[in-house]
């Protein structure tokens, strides 16, 4: 349930579920999210959901913050979306080259590769949010003793595709972006397709993923 | 049929066609984009009798040098703009805010913005170009919208179509003024920031830094330290939303802002101030002033009420 609404400016609602981030609470979120679009309230612009808040930006010609907040203080929420996830399963090269920070994950979990690796390809992940850049998926949670610190000094220039972790969260950069997560393998598969005018993202709030590793000669195949 | 295109000579600093905007697509991280100065947008396409979602060529700084071919269309500029046409190797002056006729092999050469940054042109008709998402707004970043996503290039052509009969002058009187002052309204992490870190960032003036672009305006000034936390879960942004970095400097969302973001939000420009905001180029310096909720939806009431004054005038 949304906890407290406030405003973001005058052209947005900040709803606030609590302060934890936990599955639960995002399902809740991400519920309210899908119900919100089916809504068609006047004059909403863009819906944000993310770990444990909803913004909600308006066009102020139409609407406002009043009329908005109550509006959503009043949300029926008629259907339950959490029981239609996806399981989307991606593939991941962790040659050398693609593995960037795989060497400094060792030192600093004092784990040794296989075992990084293992224990990150052992778990699903879900899927809190998608942004920042288009269509970046925000997954977690990651097994504790795969914990990792941001890099001190972000990369300016993160490779498309690569795949990332930090502390309990992993992520796909779905374009070359500047960016500060550990690097651990890169997939062929286009996350975000801007080619695509319906669905350009493959992965959506809510959605389960999960990853296997592929050699770097399969991985070449499926660029082919 | 006639061929009407323009060949792209010189493709300006930043020069990209926008619209309106493409809406609810934050979710998957696709930001709002957009003309960035809405009102000048607006009155673009207002003096070319064209609907107001018509795509225009947005330019910042240096705008673009271009060579017409085809039949006499009306075209305007709008902005703060020093722009030239050049007809059989004469040089010819006209005035912002005002349609001029572009004959076959004119140049018109847009040299600068003033004293601001971004500036429109609308033509008589349609720009040819693609559309993503329900707009044609271009976000290099993602690389979607008209022209593949990316900036105009050099030796390109932009055809065109629905050339509409030479419009009437519609001209209008209009100053583009300046302001120093952006008022906002209190962020959800105000209380991250002691009373002293308050007093400096509504005390003092910010630089605007040259690392200022569609995405986002960086300051310099003085350092506005936290004392809570200089990371929060990231969440959703809105254009206009201040959040303060680690390093303690405020950056201000524009409109091809990143949809989530994990600093702490300390205001949000009112959307009254925004078009003016965007246009103060690097080098300048601004001040904040804190205002309610209910002073700042009067605020863009009468804004409103100004930008469609001005519609009504045009003559």
């Amino acid at each position: 349930m949304i906890k407290n609404i406030s405003n973001l400016g005058d052209a947005a609602l900040y709803c606030d579920f609590g302060p934890e981030v936990n599955k639960e609470i995002n399902r809740n979120v991400i519920n309210y999210f899908n119900n919100l679009r089916d809504s068609n309230f006047l004059g909403i612009t863009n819906i944000t959901p993310s770990y444990n808040k909803l913004v909600i930006s308006f066009d102020l010609k139409l609407t406002s913050f009043a009329k908005l907040k109550k509006q959503v203080e009043n949300l029926e929420l008629k259907k339950n979306y959490n029981s239609k996830n996806n399981l989307i399963k991606i593939p991941v090269c962790c040659a050398e080259e693609f593995a960037l920070d795989i060497k400094r994950l060792q030192k600093l979990l004092k784990i040794n590769e296989a075992k990084i690796y293992e224990t990150f390809f052992s778990k699903n992940y879900y899927c809190y949010m998608t942004g920042f850049i288009a269509g970046m998926p925000f997954l977690g949670d990651m097994d504790k003793s795969l914990f990792a610190k941001r890099l001190e000094t972000p990369r300016v220039k993160v490779p498309k595709n690569s795949i990332g972790i930090t502390e309990q969260f992993c992520n796909i950069y779905t374009f070359e972006s500047p960016g500060g997560w550990n690097i651990i393998g890169k997939t062929p598969v286009d996350i975000f397709d801007n080619k695509k005018n319906t669905e350009p993202n493959l992965i959506n709030p809510g959605d389960t993923i999960s990853f296997y590793p592929i050699s770097k000669l399969e991985y070449e195949k499926k660029y082919e | 049929m006639n061929k009407n295109y323009f060949e792209v000579l010189r493709p300006g600093i930043n020069s990209t066609f926008q619209d309106n905007g493409r809406n609810n697509f934050y979710h998957i991280g696709i930001p709002f984009s957009g003309a960035m100065d809405n009102r000048n947008f607006l009155l673009a396409n207002t003096i070319s009798n064209n609907g107001i979602n018509n795509p225009v060529l947005e330019f910042a700084y240096q705008g673009p040098k271009l060579k017409y071919i085809g039949e006499n269309i009306s075209i305007n500029v709008t902005g703060d703009v020093n722009f030239k046409i050049i007809r059989k190797n004469k040089n010819l002056e006209f005035s912002c805010y005002e349609n001029i006729i572009l004959e076959n092999n004119d140049c018109l050469d847009i040299l600068s913005t003033n004293r601001s940054v971004y500036g429109y042109l609308s033509i008589g008709g349609t720009f040819e170009v693609d559309y993503y998402l329900n707009s044609c707004s271009t976000n290099t970043k993602a690389k979607i919208g008209a022209n593949s996503g990316e900036k105009l290039e050099k030796g390109q052509i932009i055809h065109l179509k629905n050339i509409k009969k030479i419009l009437p002058k519609n001209k209008i009187e209009y100053l583009n003024s300046k302001i120093e002052n952006i008022r906002i309204i209190k962020g959800p992490h105000f209380d991250y920031f002691s009373k002293d870190a308050i007093d400096l960032f509504f005390g003092n003036e910010f630089n605007i830094t040259k690392l200022s672009d569609r995405m986002g305006i960086r300051l310099k000034g003085p350092k506005i330290s936290n004392i809570k936390n200089t990371n929060i879960k990231s969440e959703g942004l809105v254009k206009g939303v201040i959040q303060i970095t680690a390093d303690g400097d405020p950056i201000i969302m524009l409109s091809d802002h990143g949809t989530i973001g994990g600093y702490p939000k300390i205001g949000v420009v009112i959307s009254a101030d925004y078009d003016k905001l965007v246009q103060i180029p690097p080098g300048s310096k601004i001040k904040f002033k804190e205002i309610n909720l209910k002073d700042a939806e009067t605020i863009f009431k009468l804004y409103e009420m100004e930008t469609q004054n001005l519609i009504s005038n045009i003559k």
